[in-house]
């Protein structure tokens, strides 16, 4: 059924050492949907990422990818199950090129990891321009990625994570260190790809205009569990979420 | 049958021999312990593998050996003399560990980590001639402790005298560590500092003057090692590598940074030494590798070991492979015309020499490919190219097959011996993986040596005679030639490859490679065969060069020339190994005319680290790169 | 009154990209001054730059009077630079009382002389916990000893890298509690901090920071009152 959801978690939970880091979560990401993962620094929102992903194996609870359980699988599997991942920290690879890093993910859609005859240069590089188009970047094709700015870093993951044509992105802080103009432009972007291909979205962010200026739905993590869930209006006006993350006084657009 | 059957059984005479084998085991594990010891925590500081480890304990035994003769003509032959003596050996080799810290390392520290590796490369060589300029060629007996000569009987059995004092020293070094390490400022800033050296050094401690400190505890602790087996094991200039791949094991064993750890180690490789000379005398380093491979699959970090921290040293970045210029690809092709002239110009000592150098670049492109593009630092190679190179040797002699068939299964053969190596080896990474692989190399190299029957042991293989089309010198010059340029030009082109991309990638970023569908540890096996394979064809041309295959071909040296030359030619350039190998094969055929060439080779491999830290290739491109159409761009 | 920290004209390199650009900045004995702007604008690139580690810094710092911008971070410590980390980095093996140990310097002229059971009175909860492994506490623990352990240096400047950052609202006050105790003793305080709140509670004077420029420099009160700055860069 169409509209069913790309992403689904249940009952999510892991601790370190005794510290409970998430409890019991559970979250559905529809096609086309952006969903923000938010909460103050520990609540539990990159341990969460990083058992969807496959980083991390969860003392309990299930993932399932277009209905199918991909509980436990390594992080490669997922992603060739449709699932394009983000980091906080941006993880390319220096010492390729903007355009190489586009290929490989796309190569490795195509299963020619083993391939030691063709030139990897070669290989679809139209394709891997036309996402580099598709985020804005096609004019650093050439470059060195370990030479990039910060914000452009950014979107070279983006295109990298929509080489495999995912179902499902996972986005951990995507416009962290990036201008405000920057930010809206990134997210405006990643709107559109998702409203276009159906994507499900779910990403975190310390942002707020990026989140509430974005987000179809909010999710809000406090030390390991779920306090609230809604539109940007109803979590804005939770009274939970002002006292352990919004805070009341400073906000500008507070009462 | 009956239940009190058994303890009458066990008379006393066997009870005693079990007792006595489990304390020979363990006095043999205190020097084992300390050298380890000192290992682990100058790495855990500092962040350097001190290969230089075993020369330390050479040293000590060799200090030893003199102070205990001087202090005996100086103060007679007492207690006091002698223990002090042994003391004073390991204080000297501590100061000599902190003099090599701050003249050499303290320069390059803020290198690559591994790069500092090869500096330690640089002061073995120098000690090994100094020892042997100061001491002679010869095996020294040691002294006898006053008062431990003879041995004492339990439940009849003899223990030598002073194995009571070795099993002793292990335990009372272990609680002595503790003290130092959790009672002392200095002990708890060490300990800060294997955490987060960077914070201790924002807190205010001189990070220079802790690790010369550590340098000199780790070199006191190899160099008492040394001192205190002397009664036992004297000295002689071959202890240096063999107490390495011992030691390494134990570190890999108990856990990188974990003291207790390596005491546990130490205490079971020593009993696994002292029942293995018993059960099978011939295979006990073999049994040492089917501990070591156990321990590493159930805990790949060891007993008590943790997974490697990422350190926060400099990174330092290749460029992106770009298509070669036609200008760099006619300097190549000139290259190889000068190559292919060479019978016109060379007389037969330097085609001797060039046939050298050029299987030796095989031999370092295809360690290289793992090195660089692979991220993971082999420092056992030496065992596919003497793999390779035995492989064709005992075809000859058991098979008696012609050259071009073994030629062709030298490769497959070392790529076998790297399959089942690797397997173990990429499931680690950093330094864990260096060492493993060192310490397999050395099995295997223990395994030709001792298995005389098949192998010849010490005498090697002689009689590979070359094929009568190529049993000229300048005729097989071309198939090496051939060869080598085949090998090297298909390395590079696999690293250019998907598979050469997805290997870069993992070395790059582990997480991105894994998120985009990479098994990191696949792709690295895979390369791991493929580089073994090419060392292997470079062992079996060398074999045929020579007419014949020896031990050597695959110890310890063999696998550091093929790390200088990958770090000389530069890790950052496809083109370093050349370079590389072309470098040092001229260096020490040059320097090994003059006496005490080691320990000018040395020099020169120290200067060169400190000097061109991008190595020769990398020097070149930065200086003449324009003229051939290649820049740097990311190695500012 | 000469400033005890006084940046002109510094910029700043964090492998290889450069984060901040010409800054000006000042702190005079005695004073708390917040740095504040968003994740990623460069707050604690110019802490870590005062400090000395991980960047590539040009321009001129003085620290009483003295250049520092060539200076390791352990002489800066030596002078009396004490540095709190954002991610806190204690020791985690370390028992807290070994933690402190590590931070032990002798004492030095201008600055109040700290002991473990001094510090013990502000952090009461770190002396329950002194024979406990640093690793094993929370991380309101972690940063309270964070703090005590710069402490035990004695000195006289601490720079506070994002103190409230990821801690339960509880804790926050009590670090607010913390640092408000410090400038009592007469300490200087530089820190980082997105959370505005807290900013305003401990510190005199602000800068706001953005894309590695000073975007705004004034009392802690002006930039409270000032919509229009809070819009522009902070805006929660």
């Amino acid at each position: 059924m169409t509209g069913g959801p790309v992403l689904e978690a249940d009952g999510l939970s892991k601790s370190f050492g005794g510290v409970q880091a998430v409890r019991g979560m559970s979250l559905a990401v529809a096609p086309g949907e952006l969903v923000a993962l938010i909460g103050p620094n520990g609540a539990g929102k990159s341990t969460c990422f990083n058992m969807l992903m496959g980083q991390l194996r969860g003392d309990a609870g299930r993932v399932r990818i277009m209905g199918e359980d991909v509980t436990g699988w390594p992080p490669r599997k997922i992603w060739r199950r449709g699932v394009g991942r983000t980091f906080q920290i941006t993880q390319i690879l220096p010492s390729f090129t903007v355009r190489e890093n586009v290929q490989l993910a796309l190569l490795s859609h195509q299963g020619k990891l083993f391939d030691v005859v063709t030139r990897a240069r070669r290989a679809q590089s139209d394709v891997a321009d036309a996402l580099l188009q598709r985020v804005g970047i096609v004019g650093f094709a050439e470059r060195a990625c370990g030479l990039l700015a910060y914000g452009d870093l950014k979107r070279v993951e983006l295109a990298i994570a929509l080489a495999n044509r995912p179902k499902v992105l996972l986005m951990d802080e995507p416009t962290a260190g990036m201008a405000p103009a920057e930010r809206i432009a990134l997210m405006e972007l990643t709107a559109g790809i998702a409203k276009a291909d159906g994507v499900g979205v779910l990403f975190t962010e310390h942002d707020m205009d990026v989140v509430f200026g974005h987000a179809d739905r909010i999710m809000v993590m406090h030390r390991g569990s779920l306090i609230a869930e809604g539109t940007p209006l109803e979590v804005r006006d939770d009274p939970e979420v002002r006292a352990v993350y919004l805070g009341s006084s400073l906000d500008p657009e507070g009462p | 049958m009956g239940p009190h059957s058994s303890p009458r059984h066990l008379d006393k005479t066997t009870l005693g021999f079990f007792l006595v084998q489990v304390l020979t085991g363990l006095s043999s594990a205190a020097s084992l312990f300390l050298v380890a010891a000192g290992l682990s925590l100058i790495f855990g500081v500092t962040r350097v593998v001190n290969f230089a480890h075993g020369s330390f304990y050479m040293l000590g035994a060799y200090f030893g050996l003199t102070l205990v003769a001087l202090f005996g003509d100086w103060f007679g032959r007492g207690h006091l003399s002698f223990w002090s003596a042994i003391l004073c050996a390991a204080l000297v080799v501590g100061a000599i560990g902190a003099l090599v810290e701050m003249t050499i390392l303290r320069r390059i520290y803020r290198s690559p980590e591994l790069f500092q590796l090869v500096a330690t490369f640089g002061v073995i060589l120098v000690i090994q001639d100094l020892a042997l300029w100061g001491w002679g060629p010869e095996d020294k007996l040691g002294p006898r402790a006053p008062d431990l000569r003879g041995a004492v009987f339990i439940l009849g059995q003899p223990l030598p005298r002073y194995d009571l004092v070795l099993i002793a020293a292990g335990p009372v070094v272990l609680g002595l560590l503790w003290l130092l390490l959790n009672r002392t400022r200095f002990g708890i800033l060490v300990r800060a500092a294997t955490i987060d050296r960077e914070m201790v050094g924002a807190l205010g401690v001189n990070q220079a003057w802790l690790f010369t400190g550590v340098f000199f505890l780790g070199s006191f602790l190899a160099g008492l090692g040394g001192a205190l087996q002397l009664p036992k094991g004297g000295a002689d200039l071959l202890m240096d590598f063999t107490v390495l791949a011992g030691a390494f094991v134990v570190v890999v064993v108990g856990g990188m940074g974990s003291i207790t750890g390596a005491f546990l180690a130490a205490v079971l490789i020593g009993q696994l030494q002292a029942w293995g000379v018993l059960l099978l005398p011939q295979s006990t380093l073999v049994m040492m590798f089917l501990v070591m491979a156990v321990v590493l699959v159930v805990r790949p970090f060891g007993l008590l070991g943790r997974p490697e921290l990422v350190g926060h040293g400099r990174q330092m970045l290749d460029d992106p492979l770009r298509p070669t210029s036609w200008r760099f690809k006619g300097l190549v092709l000139l290259l190889v015309l000068g190559l292919a002239a060479a019978p016109l110009y060379l007389g037969t000592y330097g085609l001797v020499l060039l046939i050298d150098i050029l299987i030796l670049a095989l031999f370092a492109t295809a360690l290289h490919a793992i090195i660089g593009p692979g991220g993971l630092v082999s420092f056992g190679h030496a065992a596919f190219f003497g793999g390779g190179a035995y492989a064709a040797a005992l075809l000859v002699k058991y098979a008696g097959t012609p050259m071009a068939l073994n030629l062709v299964l030298a490769p497959p053969a070392a790529a076998l011996l790297a399959i089942v190596i690797g397997w173990f080896c990429v499931r680690l990474s950093g330094v864990y993986f260096a060492m493993l692989t060192l310490a397999f190399a050395q099995i295997v190299w223990s395994v030709v040596f001792q298995w005389g029957e098949v192998t010849g042991g010490d005498d090697g293989i002689l009689g590979l005679w070359r094929a009568p089309w190529v049993r000229g010198r300048i005729a097989y010059y071309y198939l090496v030639l051939g060869c080598c340029v085949a090998g090297i030009l298909a390395l590079r082109h696999g690293l250019s490859s998907p598979f050469g991309y997805a290997l870069r990638a993992g070395r790059d970023s582990p997480l991105r490679a894994e998120a985009i569908g990479i098994d990191v540890r696949r792709q690295q096996w895979a390369a791991f065969t493929l580089s073994g394979a090419f060392a292997g064809l470079a062992g079996g041309l060398y074999a045929y060069s020579k007419g014949s295959v020896f031990p050597n071909e695959m110890a310890i040296v063999r696998s550091f020339d093929g790390i200088i030359m990958v770090f000389f030619g530069g890790v950052q350039h496809l083109s370093g190994p050349l370079a590389g190998a072309a470098a040092l094969t001229w260096l020490k055929d040059s320097l090994l005319r003059l006496e005490m060439w080691r320990l000018l080779l040395g020099l020169a491999v120290i200067a060169i680290v400190i000097l061109f830290p991008q190595g020769i290739a990398g020097f070149l491109k930065q200086r003449f790169g324009r003229f051939v159409g290649i820049r740097s761009e990311l190695s500012s | 009154m000469k400033p005890l920290l006084e940046l002109a004209g510094v910029s700043a390199a964090y492998l290889g990209a450069k984060i901040l650009f010409d800054l000006d900045l000042s702190l005079a004995d005695g004073e708390v001054v917040a740095l504040v702007g968003r994740n990623g604008a460069g707050k604690s690139t110019l802490i870590k730059t005062v400090m000395g580690i991980q960047v590539r810094r040009s321009g001129s710092i003085r620290y009483d009077g003295q250049d520092i911008v060539r200076l390791p971070a352990h002489a800066i410590a030596r002078l009396g630079v004490g540095y709190v980390p954002e991610e806190r980095r204690v020791f985690g093996d370390l028992t807290i009382l070994e933690n402190l140990e590590v931070g032990r310097q002798p004492p030095r002229q201008g600055a109040p002389v700290w002991t473990t059971e001094a510090l013990f009175e502000i952090f009461p909860n770190l002396e329950e916990l002194r024979h406990r492994p640093a690793g094993q506490t929370s991380g309101g623990e972690q940063q309270m000893l964070a703090i005590a352990r710069t402490l035990m240096g004695n000195p006289r400047l601490v720079l506070l890298d994002e103190p409230s950052e990821g801690l339960a609202p509880v804790i926050v006050e009590q670090m607010a509690a913390a640092v408000g105790k410090l400038k009592s003793q007469g300490l200087s305080v530089l820190l980082s901090e997105q959370n505005l709140r807290f900013a305003g509670v401990v510190a005199d004077r602000a800068y706001v920071i953005e894309s590695g420029h000073i975007r705004f420099s004034g009392s802690m009160q002006g930039l409270i009152e000032n919509a229009d700055v809070r819009r522009a860069h902070l805006s929660v």
